[in-house]
């Protein structure tokens, strides 16, 4: 328990991270409203960039932009996961609409954004 | 280097340029935009299999000029030839067999936006075929859940939004899992390359480092792959996308979308973590374990459908339990059995999706038992497919299921031990199973009803040329995979010892 | 008898039947079932053998079963939510639990020996301001290093718009009522000629397109690139669109120009990425160097993509606006 805890104490950020993921996770997955599930579907992908983020951190060094010509090792942070959360947003940003277009259609459809009362509609409609 | 091994590069471009490209042209136009690229695929991707097989050896192409760790590659061997092959073996017939039907379901304006989409799937498939980098296969992974979920909406039904919402939700629970994944992995081996991250997991598990988060990692990654190829308990979407969409997009997603996600799966096993490692965690148990349930399970609720779409889509989640049963046995017979299964199961469900089409079609554009009895004997073509389809599912000899069947058990009979026992079992048990809902089905399919003329005359359409055409392709293709299964087998052994 | 039922009805053990079938006291007096009263009791004993009007009866029994079939219908609903949060919960917390545990024994923050500090980033900070000519090593990276990662994410943002046409595009000949419906109620999409809006936008868009625009410039030179720069574009032309209407964007922003700009950009990326993907796998020599680092016309390829990445994204967020509000960019 205390590794545990000693673990999470020099990584705050990456804790802090997952549980962003959790709650995200948990939203896109079982909260029955879909607005809130694109929600949670944001925050999950937040998530990771914050985590990307951090691992991407060393301290005392600056952003990955050459300042003066020096391009030493030691004077920069690890420019990979910039690139790595830059391809993500644009990843998110896509998803994220395909789910906002189909969500305005169910509404046009069945004026109703619950998508158990979906269900439940297409099933009385089906028999 | 020959000009050969720039092949697999090109048929990636090739299929990004034609998508960009039908989205400005004309319906009529872009079709045969989408069917030139497709053949032109075909071609290409035959030749690299053949050029492959000849020197016997993978190659990695770089894709730039920098060399493995900092550039991205793509590494072609025999397994991915064959992929490739099948891909678009696949792809153009479902796509050609379902022309007609892609015109009446599809708005006319949109159309050339379904060939769009088409483009573009087959070329995250084939990216995700050949890629060497896990952060490349995320991002085609996304293009082909974005392009699938698309394709099942695509009719605008309300059903089919339905499914394709449910289905978005479920693929992107998984690409969430998988994105945590990689970061992780990312985070512990420092690599993004498939190759490099297998010398750092190789490091790691020698000194043990990072033994438990390494084992999340795989955890996490499986899980949210199978979540997208429907493995059992997250089936729940395909039922739904299946029954709502197209047939093109049925066939397709049955017989490519989701087998896609499983070749980064073994992808992921082989190349980045290696087998044994794998086989250290006992993941491959677990997903044993839910192969088999989906194999009797899925086919339990196959039995009780009234509707002949959800009972071929129900036995699709039952046939990806084999392929992940193979997976989990845990020696390299059942990995080229469940590699075997996956061109089976391709070929023949979409065959047997297009032929549930040539029924709809005379049965009044009901897919339900009690409106399509009597449909083979209105649509003969088709009801030979769905017949053929049936019988390779079910395990007659001459036809790739039997093949794959044949194989499952070899695995088993080599791996020996409980494992044996039960995978022999669940075999038996899921072959009746299949039997008594394949059976009634093609009984009620060739029962004669009696009608009256005016009744005929609504219920006989004619299917085109084409159709007739393909399908009698796509019966000559599960015939020939069913027949050299022999050589097929061998060239996946062989592609397999290149693979890893 | 009414005394035993009445003592029955009082009983701690009806009332413990009663709470779990959650069959709560204050319907029963609204409903009118409940617990006879002595008083009306022998009134009803006179009425015992009066007729009755049985159809009536079974109308008034039926609304009742309603009304209480109802009742049960919320209370199994209210169950049914109370598990729901209560799973949800449960899978939020095992999930947050495990991954917390994965963390804490991941490397440590901010540590320049954690494993992701190796020989790749070593490279791209040593060497790639020579290699690609690029001052912002990111930029470098994903055009240049990692350049088919960014062509297929480029595609994924295509991909999404034609996914959302598919689904909202209002074509003229559509037979759909619900979507003639959507077509008919444009008062949505009409300006309302806001004077301050107006007045604000046009003094602020030519700004913000110009700052979009230098940061698509000067994306290999300094922080931002197409993806910064295209969204900021798209933004300034959001702001346009809702203060004037759709009428005066259209007359230089149609769909003509959506897809000739996007389609042309896509096509140019992916066919320059061919030429430095084929002759960087057959080491032909390129003609595209990486010129001298910090000037504008420098770091090859980069400044091409980033243009052609900017016009594709800017296009891709205005016709994510545009096809949700009118359905039609």
């Amino acid at each position: 328990m205390l590794e545990f805890l000693s673990g999470l104490n020099d990584k705050p950020f990456e804790a802090v991270a997952i549980i962003l993921f959790g709650i995200g996770f948990t939203t896109l997955f079982l909260h029955p409203n879909l607005i809130k599930k694109i929600m949670g579907l944001n925050i999950m992908d937040t998530a990771v960039y914050l985590f990307l983020a951090a691992k991407g951190f060393i301290y005392g060094r600056k952003a990955p932009i050459v300042v003066d010509g020096v391009t030493s090792m030691e004077a920069y942070i690890n420019p990979i996961p910039s690139g790595l959360v830059l391809t993500g947003i644009v990843v998110s940003v896509s998803v994220t609409a395909v789910m906002l277009a189909l969500t305005v259609r169910l509404y046009r459809r069945y004026h109703t954004l619950d998508i158990d009362e979906i269900l439940k509609i297409i099933r009385k409609e089906g028999n | 280097m020959d000009f050969i091994k720039n092949f697999p590069f090109f048929s990636i471009i090739i299929c990004l340029v034609s998508g960009v490209l039908t989205s400005v042209l004309k319906k009529k136009a872009a079709r045969y935009l989408t069917y030139t690229a497709l053949f032109v695929l075909f071609v290409l991707s035959s030749l690299v299999l053949f050029y492959t097989i000849q020197t016997g050896d993978y190659y990695v192409y770089r894709m730039g000029h920098y060399f493995a760790p900092w550039g991205n590659e793509i590494r072609i061997g025999v397994l991915e030839g064959i992929f490739a092959v099948f891909f678009c073996i696949v792809m153009l017939l479902s796509i050609v067999a379902g022309e007609k039907h892609i015109d009446e379901d599809v708005e006319s304006t949109k159309i050339n936006l379904y060939y769009t989409l088409i483009c573009l799937m087959m070329s995250s498939l084939l990216a995700l075929t050949y890629t060497n980098d896990l952060f490349t296969a995320y991002v085609f992974i996304e293009i082909n859940t974005i392009t699938a979920a698309c394709l099942v909406s695509v009719s605008g039904t309300g059903r089919s939004l339905y499914a394709s919402t449910k289905y978005m939700i479920m693929s992107l629970l998984g690409s969430g899992l998988v994105l945590i994944g990689i970061t992780l992995l990312y985070d512990v081996t420092g690599h993004l390359l498939l190759s490099n991250i297998h010398d750092s997991v190789e490091t790691i598990m020698a000194t043990g480092e990072y033994a438990a988060p390494m084992t999340i990692i795989i955890a996490l990654i499986t899980i949210g792959l199978s979540i997208k190829s429907a493995l059992f308990p997250f089936h729940s979407w395909l039922p739904d996308a299946h029954t709502a969409s197209t047939i093109s997009s049925s066939a397709i997603l049955s017989g490519l979308v989701l087998k896609g996600y499983i070749i980064v799966l073994i992808k992921f096993f082989y190349r980045s973590i290696g087998w044994e490692n794998v086989l250290k965690t006992g993941i491959n148990d677990v997903i044993f374990v839910f192969g088999i349930m989906a194999m009797i399970v899925a086919s339990l609720f196959a039995i009780v459908q009234k509707d002949i779409k959800r009972m071929v889509a129900y036995s699709s989640v039952a046939q990806i339990g084999y392929i992940f049963m193979g997976l989990g046995i845990g020696n390299e017979i059942g990995v080229i059995a469940a590699i075997f299964q996956i061109f089976a199961h391709g070929v023949t469900k979409s065959m047997i999706f297009i032929s549930i089409r040539g029924f709809k079609d005379v049965s009044e554009h009901s897919t339900r038992f009690d409106g399509i009895k009597g449909a083979a004997l209105r649509n003969k073509v088709s009801g030979v497919a769905f017949a053929a389809g049936a019988f390779s599912m079910v395990g007659i000899p001459f036809l790739p299921g039997f093949v794959s069947k044949l194989n499952f058990a070899a695995a088993a009979g080599d791996f020996g031990g409980t494992k044996m026992i039960i995978i022999l079992v669940a075999l038996a048990f899921s072959t009746i199973l299949n039997c008594i809902y394949f059976f009634n089905a093609l009984i009620t399919l060739y029962t004669p009803v009696v009608m009256s003329e005016e009744e005929k005359a609504k219920r006989s359409v004619k299917s085109g040329a084409l159709y007739i055409v393909t399908v009698v392709c796509f019966i000559l293709v599960n015939v020939f995979v069913g027949t050299f299964s022999a050589q097929i087998l061998d060239l996946i052994e062989s592609g397999l010892k290149m693979f890893s | 008898m009414s005394k035993i039922r009445r003592d029955y009805e009082n009983s701690l053990w009806r009332k413990l039947v009663r709470f779990v079938y959650g069959e709560n006291d204050s319907f029963h007096e609204k409903a009118g079932y409940d617990i006879e009263h002595p008083e009306t009791e022998k009134r009803k004993e006179e009425t015992f053998f009066e007729e009755v009007d049985y159809t009536k009866k079974k109308k008034e029994s039926d609304k009742f079963f309603a009304k209480y079939s109802a009742i049960a219908e919320k209370r199994g609903e209210k169950v049914y939510n109370h598990f729901y949060k209560f799973l949800a919960a449960i899978t939020c917390f095992s999930i947050i639990m495990i991954l917390l545990v994965t963390v804490a024994k991941l490397p440590s923050f901010g540590n320049p020996d954690n494993p992701v500090n190796n020989e790749v980033s070593e490279r791209y900070i040593e060497q790639g301001l020579e290699e690609t000519g690029a001052v912002n090593i990111v930029a470098g990276m994903i055009l240049d290093y990692r350049a088919f990662d960014t062509l297929g994410e480029s595609h994924v943002l295509f991909i999404a718009c034609v996914c959302v046409m598919i689904l909202l595009r209002l074509d003229k000949e559509t037979n759909d009522p619900e979507k003639l419906k959507a077509l008919e109620n444009d008062r949505d999409f009409e300006p309302k000629n806001e004077a301050i809006l107006q007045h604000a936008a046009k003094i602020l868009v030519p700004v913000i397109i110009l700052f979009g625009i230098y940061i698509v410039l000067n994306g290999h030179i300094s922080p931002g690139g197409g993806f910064a720069g295209g969204a900021i574009i798209g933004s300034g032309l959001i702001l346009y669109l809702n203060a004037f209407g759709f009428k005066k964007t259209e007359m230089f922003f149609t769909t003509k120009t959506f897809s000739v700009v996007s389609v042309s950009s896509l096509l140019f990326y992916s066919l320059s990425k061919t030429y430095s993907f084929f002759t960087g796998a057959n080491d032909l020599h390129s003609i595209i160097g990486p010129g001298t680092p910090g000037a504008i016309l420098s770091a090859g390829l980069i400044l091409p993509l980033n243009i052609a990445v900017g016009a594709v994204v800017a296009c891709t967020m205005y016709g994510f606006y545009a096809l949700f509000r009118k359905g039609g960019i």
